[in-house]
């Protein structure tokens, strides 16, 4: 077990790398020139350089490249361009409220996705089955941002239950979590329900039914459970799923995260906020694949077992 | 100005107001808390190093310069300076603090933070944009060059006064000293924040800032001390950044947001302006900007002056007018109608299809010919650019558009032979200081058409470029209106060569609540936007 | 014909195969359909102040903010959203299977460092790395299409991958090969045979996951260039307008929801007819 984690650790760690590479090496090449960005239209050529200078632009590829590393060894995510600021500490003051619409967003679509699926599990075939199944589809066939804005517009502007925009109380966590969960939801009903139902179909369930458990035991006991290990896997996976739903929730409701962080970095062509988020943002995605796996045993003995 | 003006090409810096309206005879009152909202976050507060058109304003008002202007004019006062004198030969002047002006962290204000200050926004460590303004002070070169770490042309003989020397005449000098770089800014405060100061900053202007959590919101307070009486007139601002022009405004029109600082979005233009409580929100005011389409004479076949020229005859500026839903009119030439210099009896070139057609013929191009247009990626940018497209296709011209990121298309641009065509929303020119010279070097000067330049037209006419160097020196203010017919002259002549399309001129239009006071001038103010010290709370 | 007859059984599915042969039908006749050209900015297509017009018997579905017909924008918009769903989403797949055929096929160094660079590439934020690659390449139809499934391929090689896995500890591949059948052959005539319903399944639930792509990258104002129209940048255009025009957001957001839907449902409906044992799975 300890020797599974360090080798996924490791595993982590060269990933991350890679993407630091990969990334890397896509804003070397991109053609725009960040030197030219901070110095504005009223900079004089030798204003231009010297920017330049002073950010290590005119150094080559690889030397550059080693700069960045050896912050990046000391927990050093570089200075910003254009906001003459640690990176590290911009993403640390914006990555709380993208982690609180992650965690409203998921919690939303395991509530609605669970409730959903064992219905739709329980009344196998009939019409909540069909309607359930129907809606999951139309859930993850609707765009974002589409979404985004009508619930704004039916919610926030209409009916004005919620604040059109900002962050601080509950109530604006509302409407961003809502348009990333209940979009995300349909997922997670129709695995709950095939998971749910491959229980159900069981021997020992039926045999349980026949002795007259009732129904709210035999979905709580047994059969919901079974769907635990698919929708922590899930969760992990999502992640990803959420990291680029963001970047699309934060534009449209003001939510101070770091998907704005991005958004404007890329305007601006501010390469170390850009390759900050994106690792950032990895290393989300692999810590929740890396949970995802490491939970697995904990929650299904058969797993442990093996 | 730069950088920032993405989102919204109707934000610009440098204006000023047509109508006054109706508010503009109320008294102004003391005291009242107000918020405002912006899209982009604040990037920087640190004057040597903010160069946007949202942090601009805010800078404004945190520090201040020896040289200032009055409250919606473009007239130049002096600020912490008392006093100043200008040599006959315009290479040297001199300044008299004001006595007893103080940072905010209670120190007294020397004429060795004047020199500081600036030597800092010059010096290359800094990585400041501003640093080319002060290129007429002497020992400039010197310090971008790295040979040495101050600047021999400012001196502090005592603490009160500061003398520059220049190596040449520069008549724009008193205004450069009046730009958010020439901001005073005291020594030990930047040392203490250990290269955060744009985060931590410490001034001497009207507002103090109190708190900022970086992507929500600024506060910034009074400053009690300031050196004007019943200067600033509002307590507290407080600045809520992240937030969408459109959410912005419902959140105006229900009384939670006092200014909408991007301005009003084409989209709710119409709708708040023909609603009952329009002309109380709305602030219309013309500002120094133009839009422009820049031909590239390095590339063929725009080398050809009769291309250019059929090209500008070729664009319906009103259709587009109207797809800004009326918020520009047509230009004509590069400077804006409000600009000194600006010349009302140029007519430049009329649309007409035909003519630009048998134009076309004439220089080898009967059928037309393919070529590129970049334009930015954010609306309405690309929308302009395919209502030029479909102008252009109209005489034969067939236009690919590409949009693309601000930085993509700043690339292209100052790149030789790269980009036939680009339409110049979003980038547009907005002065520095309300002064014609600030439209021609770096955008339609010999200066500015290199690698990496802004001349994107490429167009280098040395004659014009000596005739602006002539006019600059003009420096004895009798001579102002002399210098400014000169500039006007400049602007026009180059429209015969045609290295541009100035297409429109676009007003500013920000939304204000109706609790907001002041004339329609200090909310478009033509050197700082919003003008957070004279704006006032009415009740 | 087995998997249509089948799906004409069941209601959703029925009525997803219908919606597809529409938007299909839809692009290729849109010239013969098109009421206007889709490009063409009518001078009475705006308001005098220049506002775009709702619905009207002229105008089918109202005009857009340049005065352009919208009902013809979408038709044309069709075309594109479809060539690239299927060229994007053609092109993920056969990076997917290949990666993911070889990855599962191949022990060692080969098979190991082609698993790893999948891992990578998932580690990835989707948006963010096409973003960055569509701000590299000049966007047009194909470079968007190439973005797409250079970033959509992944999913594809990781499931691929567990099913090769899953096969070549099968009885009959372990035969044949102490059979000593060559490597081509085990992966032509026995691998790839059982992973086409992977790829036919995939080919069409990754057609929706693409059309929404595109239209977030367009949403974005990366994705393909005016003024060829898609579903996702007749939105961007207009997003601003969403209260002013409300037509010109939801009804083109409705039209891409209900593609993404159909290609959903039939995909759904494939992946039980060809695979029982995926049956419901999510």
């Amino acid at each position: 077990m300890v020797f599974l984690l360090l080798r996924r650790l490791v595993q982590t760690a060269l990933i991350l790398l890679g993407v630091a590479v990969i990334t890397f090496l896509l804003l070397y090449a991109l053609p725009a020139d960040p030197a030219r960005m901070i110095a504005g239209r009223s900079a004089t050529a030798q204003t231009v350089a010297n920017i330049r200078r002073e950010l290590g632009l005119d150094q080559p590829l690889l030397a550059q490249f080693w700069n960045y590393l050896q912050g990046l060894f000391q927990g050093d995510l570089g200075r910003s361009y254009a906001q003459k600021t640690d990176v590290g500490a911009l993403i640390a003051a914006r990555l709380p409220a993208t982690l609180i619409l992650m965690a409203a967003g998921i919690a939303v679509e395991v509530v609605l996705g669970v409730f959903l699926g064992v219905l739709a599990a329980v009344r196998r075939g009939g019409f909540v089955d069909r309607f359930v199944m129907m809606a999951s589809f139309v859930g993850v066939s609707a765009p974002q941002f589409v979404a985004a804005l009508l619930l704004l517009y039916v919610f926030a502007v209409t009916l004005a239950w919620f604040p059109m925009s900002g962050f601080g109380t509950p109530a604006h966590v509302v409407l961003p979590a809502l348009t990333l969960g209940v979009l995300g939801a349909g997922w997670y009903a129709r695995m709950v329900r095939s998971a749910m139902i491959d229980v159900l179909n069981q021997d020992y369930v039926r045999t349980a039914r026949a002795k007259g458990l009732s129904s709210a035991r035999i979905v709580f006991r047994h059969a919901l459970p079974n769907a635990l290990l698919p929708i922590i896997a899930m969760i992990g996976i999502d992640i990803g799923q959420f990291m680029s739903g963001v970047v699309v929730v934060e534009a449209v409701y003001g939510w101070p995260g770091i998907g704005q962080l991005a958004w404007q970095a890329i305007q601006q062509v501010d390469i170390p906020i850009i390759m900050g988020v994106t690792l950032v943002s990895a290393l989300a995605i692999v810590l929740g694949n890396l949970i995802a796996d490491i939970l697995a045993p904990l929650v299904d003995p058969r797993i442990r077992a093996r | 100005m730069f950088k920032r003006w993405l989102r919204n090409s109707t934000v610009a810096t440098a204006l000023l107001l047509a109508p006054l309206p109706a508010f503009a005879q109320d008294a102004p009152k003391q005291g009242g808390e107000i918020v405002i909202t912006y899209k982009d976050d604040i990037a920087t507060l640190d004057p040597a190093i903010g160069y946007d058109w949202v942090n601009w304003s805010m800078i404004k008002s945190l520090f201040s310069r020896l040289m200032d202007y009055t409250p919606g004019t473009t007239e130049l006062v002096p600020s912490l300076a008392e006093s100043y004198e200008v040599a006959p030969d315009g290479l040297t002047y001199s300044f008299k603090l004001r006595k007893g002006a103080k940072f905010t962290n209670g120190r007294e204000i020397v004429a060795a933070d004047v020199k500081y200050s600036i030597e800092r926004a010059v010096d290359p460590k800094t990585q400041g944009p501003g640093a080319g303004f002060f290129g007429a002070i002497k020992g400039f070169d010197d310090l971008t060059g790295g040979k040495t770490t101050a600047l021999e042309g400012i001196e502090a003989p005592d603490a009160s006064t500061v003398v520059f020397h220049l190596s040449r005449p520069d008549a724009t000098f008193l205004h450069v000293l009046a730009v958010n770089f020439a901001s005073v800014v005291p020594k030990e405060a930047v040392e203490a924040a250990a290269g955060d100061f744009g985060k931590k900053p410490v001034g001497s202007g009207t507002f103090i800032l109190r708190d900022w959590t970086v992507g929500q919101s600024l506060t910034f307070e009074r400053n009690p001390d300031y050196f004007i009486k019943d200067m600033p007139r509002i307590d507290k601002f407080t600045v809520e950044v992240g937030q969408e022009p459109l959410v912005a405004l419902l959140r105006l029109q229900k009384g939670e947001v006092d200014i909408a600082g991007d301005g009003i979005p084409p989209a709710k233009f119409l709708e708040i302006k023909n609603s009952p409580e329009g002309a109380e929100i709305i602030v219309d005011g013309q500002q120094l900007h133009t839009g422009y389409l820049t031909l590239n004479t390095k590339v063929k076949p725009f080398d050809d002056v009769k291309v250019r020229q059929a090209v500008n005859m070729a664009i319906n500026k009103e259709r587009i007018t109207r797809i800004l839903n009326g918020r520009a009119t047509s230009a004509n030439q590069p400077l804006p109608p409000l600009m000194p210099g600006y010349d009302k009896g140029f007519t430049g070139y009329a649309f007409d299809v035909e003519k630009a057609k048998a134009l076309l013929a004439e220089a080898g191009h009967p059928d037309g010919f393919e070529t590129i247009l970049y334009s930015t990626n954010t609306d309405p940018q690309p929308r302009i650019a395919q209502a030029i497209q479909q102008d252009l296709a109209a005489v034969g011209i067939k236009a690919e558009v590409r949009a693309l990121a601000q930085a993509n298309v700043i690339a292209a641009g100052g790149t030789e032979g790269e980009a036939p065509m680009i339409w110049s929303g979003g980038m547009a020119w907005i002065a520095d200081f309300p002064d014609p010279s600030n439209f021609y070097g770096p955008i339609l000067g010999c200066s500015g058409a290199v690698q990496g330049g802004w001349n994107w037209s490429w167009y280098c006419n040395e004659d014009l470029d000596a005739r602006a160097v002539a006019a600059d020196s003009m420096s004895d203010p009798a001579k102002a209106a002399e210098r400014q017919a000169a500039w006007g002259k400049i602007f026009t002549d180059i429209m015969a060569d045609a290295p541009w399309v100035p297409v429109t001129n676009e007003r500013r239009v920000v939304a204000k609540s109706p609790r907001m006071g002041g004339a329609g001038e200090i909310y478009v103010d033509p050197t700082r936007v919003i003008n957070y010290d004279a704006i006032y709370v009415k009740q | 014909m087995r998997a249509v007859k089948a799906m004409v059984r069941q209601p959703a599915a029925l009525f997803g195969l219908i919606v597809v042969a529409l938007v299909v039908f839809l692009a290729v006749a849109a010239p013969l359909i098109a009421p206007y050209s889709p490009d063409e900015q009518m001078f009475d297509g705006l308001t005098l102040e220049g506002a775009p017009l709702p619905p009207s018997a002229q105008f089918l579905l109202g005009t857009d903010t340049l005065g352009r017909d919208l009902f013809s924008r979408l038709l044309y918009g069709a075309r594109t959203s479809l060539v690239i769903g299927l060229v994007a989403n053609g092109i993920a797949v056969a990076i997917g299977l290949l990666i993911g055929i070889l990855s599962g096929y191949m022990r060692g160094i080969v098979g190991g460092a082609l698993m790893r660079f999948t891992d990578l590439m998932m580690a990835f934020p989707a948006l963010l790395l096409a973003i960055v690659l569509a701000a590299l390449l000049r966007p047009s139809l194909w470079i968007v299409a190439m973005v797409i499934a250079l970033v959509n391929w992944v999913q594809v090689a990781r499931i691929v991958y567990t099913e090769t896995r899953g096969l070549v500890e099968r009885d009959f591949i372990l035969a044949e090969r102490s059979l000593g059948a060559g490597h081509g052959r085990i992966l032509f005539h026995h691998i790839l045979p059982h992973l086409v319903p992977t790829a036919i399944v995939w080919g069409t639930l990754g057609i929706a996951t693409t059309v929404l792509l595109e239209a977030t990258l367009s949403f974005l104002g990366i994705g393909v260039q005016p003024p060829t129209p898609s579903w996702g940048n007749i939105i961007f255009e207009s997003q601003s307008y969403f209260q002013a025009a409300p037509w010109l957001v939801f009804i083109p957001g409705a039209v891409i929801l209900l593609t993404a839907l159909s290609f959903n449902l039939v995909g759904d409906a494939l992946r039980d007819i060809l695979d029982p044992t995926q049956r419901g799975r999510g």
